[in-house]
């Protein structure tokens, strides 16, 4: 248990699938703001893609319990928990070079944007996503998600062996995912 | 109380979140059998990291479902490679010569004797009809159009489907597209047609035209670009429509459905002109849901992808249908 988190009670009782759907429905779009905050609490050590990870499997595991809510404070708490610990096990680092979030400007109150307002702007962050991606990896998840052919024909079309396609296409799913989920947005946008 | 400070011994995410789009990559194949299936839940069950991986990845890619969206139907003609159907598009254009052949004919028998020619696309289908004075139809699905001409007028009657007509404008032959009873004469344009049963709309995207509505509704009115009738059995409007939305009841011409907050009840409407495999929305409460988003017109299955992946709704595959429901 974590003892100096107290979020239960608040939550609701959900099936598995229900915990899967709101992880991406709630706690993915948190990336952004999360990855800044832990990038900037270790000093860029290298390792916030790992502590990302470490957060989601520990908010994953909690909400297979429990949905906690709301969601903001609970993940950035389970965070601040990890770089405690991490500090505590490096003996190096003290609790105080945490970033602090109110600096961040990570607002705990704000609102999980309504979905369909953010249309608009998702439309902006895909182009910009797919734009970073190396051009033949983006001709195949073009080929692949907009034109809708599959692995055999974007084979064929571009004449590459269907064993690089997937290749492509496992390094477009790959980035595509750090661009939309982890890819910083500027602060004060309305996305 | 649990030890947290494990984290030196969790896979690094960068090696978890690979095997995760690996998974991804081979799920989307269509070989992907019951025993593959089988093994990805076992994968996904072992270990948290692996789970959240895969639907951090999963999300992603299921986002970029939409990705259409956000390319101009022009700009995407131009950039991506030839369309599928491409081999159907030539087939058309050779097609499209001999119409120009049929209806332009040399100026000798232009005038002699009076022609008149059907053309039909199917479900799904989108043919250009180059005509010999520089005009062209574009036919959009499941349409027909019956093209005459004589010594003093091009005449298309539009029997049923959708049409874009970028006419060369000739005085002395007016051009003129009758669609169910109402007369359209270009005065110098490119304008767009469709019926659907009783049901007209005239679009006119550049230059003028005028519209004389029939069937007993005698109104009559001039179309400056941007202006759209609509007409029916009982009535007759006329309203105002963007450049940009124009521009996206014009994206079948590149094969491209686009929808900006569309109930879900239009769109399955829209993708049921191009497809023998029916949508079918079985509530209607889910028929008055919104989306926004680009899709191919024959990929219907993307549009089921995003009803069952972000609309939550319930998707129901068989062989001729699709039924979407809460």
């Amino acid at each position: 248990m974590r003892d100096d988190l107290d979020f239960r009670g608040h939550g609701l009782a959900v099936s598995a699938s229900d915990v899967n759907a709101w992880f991406v429905r709630e706690v993915l779009p948190l990336e952004a703001a999360l990855m800044h905050f832990l990038r900037l609490s270790r000093r860029n050590k290298g390792d916030a893609e790992d502590l990302c990870q470490d957060v989601y499997i520990r908010v994953y595991e909690a909400a297979q319990k429990e949905i906690p809510h709301p969601v903001k404070p609970f993940v950035f708490a389970v965070a601040r928990n990890l770089l405690i610990n991490r500090a505590k096990r490096d003996q190096i680092v003290s609790i105080d070079s945490m970033a602090d979030l109110d600096e961040l400007g990570i607002a705990m109150d704000e609102p999980t944007p309504d979905r369909s307002v953010m249309a608009r702007q998702e439309l902006h962050r895909l182009e910009a996503a797919l734009e970073q991606l190396p051009p033949r990896c983006r001709q195949v998840v073009v080929l692949s998600r907009i034109e809708g052919l599959t692995r055999s024909e974007i084979a064929t079309r571009m004449g590459i062996a269907e064993s690089t396609v997937s290749a492509h296409l496992t390094d477009g799913m790959y980035a595509l995912a750090d661009h939309l989920y982890g890819a910083p947005s500027k602060p004060g946008s309305d996305t | 109380m649990t030890d947290m400070s494990d984290m030196g011994e969790t896979e690094s995410a960068q090696k978890v979140r690979t095997e995760a789009a690996a998974w991804l990559e081979r799920r989307q194949r269509p070989e992907w059998s019951a025993d593959d299936q089988a093994a990805l839940d076992a994968w996904l069950a072992a270990a948290p990291t692996n789970m959240v991986s895969y639907l951090r990845v999963e999300a992603a890619w299921t986002r970029a479902n939409r990705l259409g969206a956000l390319r101009q139907p022009m700009r995407d003609a131009a950039a991506l490679p030839p369309r599928r159907n491409f081999g159907r598009f030539l087939s058309m254009a050779a097609a499209a010569v001999g119409a120009a052949a049929v209806i332009g004919g040399v100026a000798a028998t232009y005038f002699l004797m009076p022609q008149q020619k059907s053309y039909a696309t199917q479900v799904g289908g989108h043919e250009i009809l180059a005509l010999k004075d520089g005009s062209q139809i574009e036919l959009n699905t499941s349409t027909v159009v019956r093209v005459s001409q004589n010594k003093t007028e091009r005449k298309v009657w539009l029997e049923k489907g959708e049409a874009y007509f970028r006419i060369k404008h000739d005085p002395a032959h007016p051009f003129v597209v009758m669609v169910g009873g109402h007369r359209v004469t270009d005065l110098g344009t490119t304008f767009l047609v469709r019926r659907d049963k009783d049901r007209v709309k005239v679009a006119l995207i550049e230059g003028l035209a005028q519209f004389d509505g029939g069937n007993g509704n005698e109104q009559h009115a001039t179309l400056k670009p941007g202006d759209v009738v609509v007409a029916s059995a009982q009535k007759m409007s006329l309203k105002k429509e963007t450049t940009t939305d124009m521009a996206e009841g014009l994206g079948w011409r590149h094969g491209l459905l686009i929808f900006k907050y569309t109930t879900l009840a239009d769109a399955a409407a829209e993708f049921n002109r191009y497809n023998d495999r029916k949508l079918v929305i079985a509530d209607p409460a889910v028929g008055r849901m919104k989306i926004v988003g680009t899709f191919a017109t024959n990929n219907v299955a993307a549009f089921a992808d995003v009803a069952e992946d972000i609309l939550h709704l319930k998707v129901t595959h068989s062989e001729d249908q699709i039924v979407i429901a809460r």
